[in-house]
Order: structure tokens, then sequence, then C-alpha cells
């Protein structure tokens, strides 16, 4: 079983829910990402995703843009992004690390050398958000050959039809996006989530995680109620752009303790 | 399979194209797809396009021979489609009253648009005025401000416009911008994509509405010449207009198809936008196809004289086109292209767009290489009033 799903099953043990911080790679400085990583364990998150820079990030919104912008500014690519991994397992050999990105800097070293470089450096997941299950024949397949998890999206737009489509090609979870539009949008309906919750469990066995709209303890805890897995993007990016020089470090313990304590409320 | 059956039925032209977006899209394509299907299946949807085509952007567009520039060139005789007689100036309106059709027809009143040089733009304020639809275009910051003419029409036909400052704050970037309004108003908006890129089936009902231009001129040419031409020249930024006029010619084995490309200060020197001459595959704004990146796999900012032309990436069917040899692609510098405005301004009393100067200029290199009863055909894909800001400030003259 891959660390992301042994990681599931332990917090099912244990009757927890999964929390996932997302940072950008190489934000807002190179050094400070492996730093940020421990830090993010330290403060209760079960699993990392970790921010690919890109040139065009389609589908985010202006926070993590800001956040790839000031990334790519301190010449951080996904070679960087892999000895940044590679450096994080050094002192954490438990702790999952998802990459999240788009196709092409991935298509550009080539799947099969990504793959290989990705596993040797400890990654544990791969979700390309341009990527849909309809054009990862030969990606999914070559993730999976070497042990890492194709991460997919849902989303509040994908038809019935397509879930089993979807659950089939992914591994270690399913992503749901909770809200039409990018990342760093405005907050989520729960109800409305709960409900597209149950559908989607009917068509797949995986765990689903939840991300977009999720800001503080309240909503990670509305969302841990229904959910598997609470992922919190923008806010946490926010949280180091807003902080003062020096603070970002602390800033971002507190906030993912915070949201530590709204997930683990879920549970009792 | 047949180069004119492509795309296959997932959007592929050979390893290019497909459907490279995030998942709140996809369904929003997948109901675009279906419903072009049964448009361009509905004689009555098509006879309105035509109408369209024909009363309101004043189709045909006539082919004209430019004997002028013919002769001070030397060799070939040059003919130029005139695209730049249609309706708002540029042969994007055909794509845009298609699109506008597709939107009405599945009931959506919203419709949202990018824009370089901001022609796309206008013809998209212009047929969300015909048919009463509310109007968003965004463009990059930079093409505002170069294309200031541009964007007051836009703003007269009642639509907003959005500058968008991210990244090169430049067509790519509005493009970025366009698709994120569409991921997060999908189901009240119909994005007009302006050029025959995007995720499947963008590139091709963008190239089945510019057809008309290629379709034309295969009757065109022969009633004015007796015959098909020698070669076809059209500019390419994304590549709607040559795709536009090459893909009727595809089966006439003896027709070169050549698009000239963005060569900015020179391709040898890293500015420009010639994808085609100097890129390699990647995937960018939903599809596979050359593009212009460095060696981490992230996009590079392109320069070019032309906004039209001011693109990192390339329409999927040209990279096809070009990989199997039935088109060739070649990159003219902004020196040349603007050579070649001044050619025909003098020359035919003629003010072409700057991303059609390019056309022109390679017309200009190759028509001495042939013979006098040869025949060019050139694209002459969008007039250049709008133009007139940039090519003072070349010449530093202040208006």
């Amino acid at each position: 079983m891959s660390r992301i799903g042994q990681t599931f099953t332990a917090l099912k043990a244990q009757n927890k829910k999964a929390l996932i911080p997302f940072i950008t790679a190489g934000y807002p400085g190179k050094g400070l990402t492996v730093p940020l990583m421990h830090v993010l364990v330290e403060a209760g998150a079960d699993i990392i995703e970790l921010g690919v820079p890109f040139s065009d990030p389609m589908a985010d919104g202006p926070v993590i843009q800001r956040a790839s912008e000031v990334a790519l500014a301190n010449k951080v690519g996904l070679r960087d992004v892999l000895a940044m991994t590679a450096e994080f397992r050094k002192t954490n050999t438990t702790t999952p690390v998802v990459l999240m990105g788009y196709a092409n800097p991935v298509e550009h070293m080539g799947y099969e050398t990504f793959a290989l470089a990705a596993k040797e450096a400890g990654v544990d997941g791969v979700l390309t958000v341009d990527i849909p299950p309809e054009e990862s024949a030969g990606v999914s397949d070559v993730f999976k050959a070497h042990g890492l998890d194709p991460i997919f999206l849902l989303s509040p737009t994908t038809p019935e039809s397509r879930v089993e489509q979807v659950a089939a090609a992914a591994g270690g979870f399913i992503y749901y996006v909770s809200l039409k539009g990018v990342t760093g949008s405005a907050s989520l309906d729960t109800a409305e989530v709960a409900e597209k919750l149950a559908m989607v469990r009917r068509h797949c066995s995986l765990p689903v995680g939840v991300g977009f709209g999720i800001r503080d303890a309240a909503t990670a805890e509305a969302v841990a109620r229904i959910a598997d897995a609470v992922v919190v993007g923008s806010r946490i990016i926010s949280e180091i752009e807003t902080a003062p020089e020096g603070e970002c470090v602390n800033r971002v313990r507190h906030l993912v303790a915070e949201l530590r304590r709204g997930v683990n409320a879920a549970s009792k | 399979m047949k180069l004119t059956d492509l795309p296959d039925s997932r959007g592929h032209f050979g390893p290019y194209g497909g459907i490279f977006v995030a998942e709140t899209l996809m369904a929003a394509l997948e109901e675009l797809r279906v419903e072009y299907d049964k448009a361009r299946n509905d004689p009555a949807f098509m006879a309105e396009f035509e109408y369209e085509l024909k009363h309101y952007v004043g189709r045909p567009s006539p082919v004209y021979h430019a004997k002028r520039l013919s002769e001070q060139y030397g060799g070939a005789q040059i003919y130029l489609k005139r695209e730049d007689l249609n309706h708002t100036g540029a042969h994007k309106i055909n794509n845009t009253i298609g699109q506008a059709l597709l939107a009405r027809r599945m009931g959506k009143k919203r419709v949202i648009a990018e824009t370089g040089a901001g022609q796309h733009g206008v013809a998209s304020a212009t047929v969300a005025a015909r048919y009463g639809m509310e109007c968003v275009v965004y463009m990059g910051a930079e093409d505002v401000a170069r294309q200031s003419p541009n964007v007051f029409r836009m703003k007269l036909l009642g639509a907003t416009v959005v500058p968008v400052s991210s990244g090169s704050k430049t067509l790519k970037d509005a493009l970025n911008e366009a698709m994120r309004d569409w991921v997060t108003n999908v189901e009240s908006t119909f994005y007009i994509l302006g050029t025959a890129a995007g995720p499947h089936p963008y590139p091709m009902l963008v190239r089945d509405f510019q057809c008309v231009i290629g379709r034309e001129c295969l009757t065109q040419m022969p009633e004015l010449t007796g015959r098909q031409p020698d070669a076809v020249v059209a500019c390419v930024g994304g590549g709607s207009n040559a795709i536009g006029i090459f893909h009727p010619y595809i089966p006439y084995d003896g027709v070169r198809l050549i698009g000239v490309e963005a060569g900015g200060s020179g391709v040898e020197s890293g500015k420009h936008a010639a994808p085609l001459n100097a890129g390699t595959p990647g995937v960018l704004h939903g599809f596979r196809s050359y593009l212009m990146q460095d060696e981490n796999g992230q996009i590079i900012e392109t320069h070019s004289i032309s906004a039209g032309l001011d693109y990192p990436g390339v329409g999927p069917e040209h990279s096809y086109l070009k990989d199997v040899g039935r088109a060739e692609y070649v990159a003219i510098n902004d020196d040349e292209a603007m050579a070649a405005f001044h050619d025909l301004c003098r020359l035919e009393g003629i003010i072409p767009a700057l991303e059609s100067s390019h056309a022109v200029a390679h017309a200009k290199k190759l028509a001495p290489t042939m013979n006098k009863d040869q025949i060019i055909l050139v694209n002459l894909s969008g007039r250049g009033d709008k133009d007139i800001n940039t090519v003072a400030k070349v010449s530093g003259i202040t208006l």
C-alpha cells in the first residue's frame, strides 16, 4: 500500500480525518520550503501538497498566481521541487507528499523520467490539474507503475456518469473541488457538497478530500464532518503573503494548528 | 485517417490537440462538442450562419490582383484575399458569428472573449451587440496600451474590457483570465475563443467557421486566373486565418501552403513569437502543440510588433501539418513586416494589419524566386487602421 493509502487507513482506525495543507514550492523563498514542510507536519498536517510553480496557472486565483510568480522569480522549477522533497525525506519518512501543478513542466521532463525521479525523491502522489482522465492514458499508468498515486479532481459540474471513469484512473484519494471557479474563491455550501459526496462515494471507494473555500477552524470542521480529508491552499498562501518579515513560519504554524483543531473537532 | 478528416473524436491531430483542462470545464466542453455537432448538421443553423456572413459581414470578400505590388516585387503574381474588407475589418468576425449563434442556441446570455490585437475582441463585442448578449473581453494590459483604438471600439459596442496584469500582460495571459472566468461562470457563459486553438472542440469549430475564406478562394481563383494558386501564404499567431484559407486547399497537392510566424527581432535573437520555427511540443491552454518554453517547461515571453501574433503557442492542426510536411512555416521579422506594410500602403492603397503584413513580407521574398505566370495568394487577414499608433511610434512620429 502506498504511503497515502497507509495514512488514510491509520487515520480511519483512529476515527480521524486528514488535513492536507498546500504550499507553493519556492514561495516566499527557495530556502523556506523544506522548513515550512516540517512546520506543516508539526502543526498537524497528515499529507503535504506541494505546488509546482508554472508560468500560466490557468486554474488558480490571484493569491496562488502571485505565489507562482514569486517562486519562478526565485528560479524554482520542477527539478528543484523534487530536490526539496528529497531534502524533506531525510528527516521525515512518513508524511506523504503530493505534487500539484500543471502538465507542461512534467511533459517537458518526460513522464517516465519524471516518475522515476519523483519516486526516487520520495514523492507519493501527483496531481496535474490540466490532465483529465481522458488524456491520462499512458500518464496514470506510468505513475502507477512507479508507485506514484495519480490524484484526479472531481467538481460540482462533473456528471455522475463520469465519476467512475475518473475513479478508475485515480489512486491515493480523489480531490473534490467544492466550488466552480479558481483557487481562492468564495465560501462553500457544505450541504450541497455533502449531497455531491454521497453521489461520488456510490461510484468510488477511494478516500475523498475536499478543497476550495476552507479558511478557518469552523469551515475545516464542517468539511471534515463530510469528507475524508480537508485541503487548504490559498488561505495558507495568504497568511504567508501578509506575514511581517521573518514571521511567516510562525504564522503558518498557528494557522495550520487552528485548522487541525477544526478537523479534530469533527471527530468528537 | 485522411488529413482532412482530422481531428479524431477526442480532438487529436496526431499527437497534438486534445482536451487538457481542469475537471470543472470538462462538462462544458462536452456540452459544446455535442451542441456543435448538432448545429453543423442542422440546415437551419448553417443557413442562418451563411445569411449573416453575406448580409452582415459582406461576404464573399473579394480576391484582388495586386499588380503594382507584383511588379515591384518581381516574379510571381500576387493576389490578396481581402478579409480586411469584412465588417469590423478582419477575418475574426467569421468565427464570432458562428460561435455567437451557437451561444444563442445553447441559451447562454453572457459571452466572454480574450483578445490580443483587439480584433477578436471587437468582433466578439460586435456580435454580442448584434444578438443582445452581455460581453466581457479580457485583454493583456500591454495590449490595452498599444491597441487603444480597439479598446474604445469595444466599449462603444457595449462590451466591458478587463485589462489583465498578470504574467507577460499579453494575449496568453488574457486567455488564462478568460479561462478563469469561464471556470467560475461556466453555466451562464459561452466562451468565444478567438483562434483555432484551445481545448477540443475549439480548434475544429473555429477552423470550420473560418474555412469560408478558403472555400471562396477555391471558386474565385479559377474565375480570376483560370486555375488555383501555386502558393497560399498566411500569417500565423494562433493560426485561425491561416487554417481557414489552408484547410480547403489541403487536398490540392500542387498548392504550397506557407504559414508565416512572427520573427520579432529575429528567430536567432530569441525575441520572437515563432513556436513552429523554434519551439518544442508541450501543453498550454488546453491543448498540445508546439510552444515557446524554457528548459523547465515554463512558457517564455514572446516578442512581436504585432499584438495579434504575440502568442507562445499555435493551433494544433498547424503543428500536425508541419510534422507531416503538408504546410511549411517560416518567420518574418518586425522590420520586414514594417517594410511590407509600407509597400502595400504606397503601391496598392491598402493599409494592412501588421499581422497580415508578415504574410505580405514573405510574398516579397517568395515572388522573385518564381515565374511571372505563377501565382501567390496572400490572405490579407485584416486592415491596419488599428496599428497606426504603433507604426507612427516605430517611425518616431507623435500623432
